[in-house]
């Protein structure tokens, strides 16, 4: 269930301080942010290193094969989206992840890192600027990077709020029930 | 291969105790402090020692530190700089991130647990009380001998009768899924032993390495520093290698229970006997005396598949009990062990060895509750106190969204107050509400629990 009963039929915008978070509250790696209108989710900006950029939009076909062979693949980050982009403003070209999903980063880091691991998406963060050479070896270390490099929201806007991903699919199966049912008693 | 003659019996091999007590050590000097450690190495019993020993034979102790004692013990500030942050911090300074609130707070707790002048814990084993007796009275020897070293406070474990099964306070038969770690083979009766290669294993018999549906062996890394981990390297250690190799973390645990409440309960939720063992077991996802579990058993007690370790660990909850019918989705046991539910894809990475027992007096079936202090004391053993510890207790016990549930663990969970329990049953789940907390967290912290050559390094600071 929603945080409040009907919660979601209500389009709600939440602006965040600068931090990204109302009160500090630490995690086992850093400070929290909080859920809004629209969830948890990070948004990270890293520098793409010299010449690297053909490797990366490559892995996006990678990541595609990887989701279709096995869809649920990700499972456990209980996303909603995730957006990857590529982009120069005129400081060099930078590459931007951005995820939406139903629990704090914080406390499934070591699953998203094994995730990375195992559907090759590290590949592409070895392209990034900064990111730690001992990757394989210190869990620590890349948790920092990603902290180092998130860029916390100052607003957020969810025209179904707070509803979450598990939600809309079972609102969506309930649907598909209905009309099978309708079907059977025609 | 396992160092066995250097790493510390304590998460690889139980001694045949059902008494043990933990004395909570300061010390007031390095000098001190280090004599004392000297002097206890002796005693220490190592993996090999205790796997070769006469069941009699109860000589041994286990011997860990905080790293406020490291610190005292003269360990340098470059060398404790290298120690992770979860045990630099302790566990007092990270319990709201635990979820250690309210009456679980710190500031509640007992037996001098958040104090920084906690350096140590010595654990002693005994057979009987006699034994108990005998080591207590050697313990204190050791301390006479060295005035700066002061017990801060001492908790006394002993088994709950009936001892026909290992248990705790509130009656759940204890010990039934347990890591196995490459090489380390366990028994049916739960012993264990290590195995060295096919020799060694044919002249145990009746040791077989995991009963079937259990975890697959972990790489010695997830328990022992120094040693690949399921990454299939070795990580990061603290320096010098000499203090880290063969050690290991342990979280300390000292959970209260509320063993009038509980089974008041039980006895609000089921008319009859049976009514309330079923939601008993509801809670835990296994039955109360024999831990048969829910998903093979839902409906009644089944003893013989509790008590057979080549079944009472084969089930899965996808395939077999993907809406929690069976086994509820916030029962402890399916919250600490998700098993092959979409919830992780590293179950292995977030294994602890659970050791200790029971404190406080035993409250017999049909006395009311007393009031008395009693609950159960726990270590878990690991090799990242936040991946492993800090992970289960802060998210799978403590998460209200896990799941969606908006609930927590009903054991290993710190509540405040009241909380609810879902039960999915058709045609609609049933939801009790407003329970009393059934625990209360008294004490923890986080000490590390070095090999013998490490001991033999921090008594010879200088």
């Amino acid at each position: 269930m929603s945080d409040n009963n009907n919660s979601w039929a209500t389009p709600a915008a939440l602006a965040l301080p600068k931090e990204g978070y109302f009160e500090l509250e630490s995690g086992r790696y850093g400070p929290t942010f909080p859920k809004t209108p629209a969830n948890y989710g990070f948004t990270i900006i890293v520098k793409v290193k010299e010449g690297r950029e053909d490797i990366i939009r490559e892995y996006g076909k990678t990541i595609e094969a990887a989701v279709k062979d096995s869809p649920n693949v990700l499972e456990p980050l209980k996303l909603h989206f995730l957006r990857w982009v590529l982009f120069d403003v005129g400081s060099g070209l930078h590459f931007m992840y951005q995820g939406i999903f139903d629990t704090d980063f914080d406390k499934y880091m070591e699953d998203a890192i094994a995730l990375f691991n195992s559907t090759g998406v590290t590949t592409v963060f070895v392209n990034l600027e900064g990111f730690p050479e001992d990757w394989k070896t210190n869990i620590d270390a890349v948790t920092k990077f990603f902290r180092e490099h998130q860029r916390p929201s100052f607003l957020e806007y969810g025209e179904y709020p707070y509803v979450s991903a598990a939600e809309v699919k079972s609102a969506l199966k309930l649907k598909a029930a209905f009309s099978e049912m309708l079907d059977q008693m025609q | 291969m396992l160092e066995l003659e250097d790493i510390q019996h304590y998460l690889l091999a139980r001694p045949n105790a059902v008494i043990a007590q933990y004395n909570f050590i300061t010390f007031h000097n390095a000098e001190a402090g280090r004599k004392w450690v000297e002097a206890l190495i002796p005693t220490v019993g190592t993996a090999q020692s205790v796997l070769a020993a006469n069941p009699n034979d109860m000589r041994w102790v286990s011997l860990a530190f905080t790293w406020n004692g490291l610190q005292k013990l003269g360990v340098s500030e470059e060398e404790l700089a290298t120690f992770p942050e979860a045990f630099r911090q302790g566990m007092a300074a990270r319990a709201a991130m635990l979820g250690d609130t309210g009456i679980n707070h710190p500031d509640n707790w007992e037996d001098n647990m958040a104090s920084e002048d906690l350096h140590a814990v010595v654990i002693l084993f005994a057979r009987d009380k006699d034994e108990r007796e005998r080591c207590i009275k050697k313990h204190q020897e050791y301390l006479d001998q060295t005035p700066g070293v002061e017990i801060l406070s001492t908790l006394l474990l002993e088994a709950v009768p009936p001892l026909d099964y290992v248990h705790e306070h509130f009656g759940y038969r204890d010990r039934i899924t347990t890591p196995v770690i490459e090489g380390m083979v366990i028994g049916a009766k739960g012993e264990v032993a290590i195995s060295t290669g096919p020799k060694e294993e044919s002249r145990i018999p009746e040791f077989t390495s995991t009963s079937p549906g259990s975890h697959l062996p972990s790489k010695p890394g997830e328990f022992f520093l120094g040693y690949p981990d399921e990454t299939g390297v070795i990580p990061l250690q603290p320096q010098p290698e000499v203090l880290s190799k063969n050690g290991s973390y342990l979280a300390y645990r000292k959970m209260q229970e509320h063993v009038g409440a509980f089974r008041n309960f039980l006895k609000q939720n089921g008319k009859t006997i049976e009514e309330q063992e079923l939601v008993a077991a509801k809670l835990m996802g296994r039955w109360r005396k024999t831990g048969a579990p829910l998903v093979l058993s839902p409906d009644k007690d089944d003893r013989e598949l509790g008590f057979d370790n080549q079944r009472n660990n084969n089930f899965d909850y996808e395939k077999m009990d993907p809406h929690g019918y069976a086994c509820p989705v916030g029962s402890h046991c399916r919250r600490m062990n998700v098993r092959d539910t979409s919830v992780s894809r590293i179950m292995n990475r977030r294994l602890i060895i659970r050791r200790g027992g029971t404190y406080g007096p035993y409250l017999p079936d049909d006395a009311p509750d007393d009031g008395a202090n009693r609950g159960i004391a726990v270590f878990a053993g690991c090799a990242d106190i936040s991946r492993q510890f800090e992970f289960l207790i802060s998210v799978w016990a403590n998460d209200p969204e896990f799941e969606h549930l908006n609930e927590r663990d009903p054991f290993a969970g710190s509540i405040d107050g009241a909380f609810e329990v879902t039960i999915p049953k058709r045609p609609i789940k049933k939801k009790l509400k407003g329970l009393q907390a059934f625990t209360t967290v008294r004490g923890g912290a986080y000490f590390f629990l070095p090999g013998i050559k490490a001991l033999k390094y921090l008594a010879s600071l200088q």
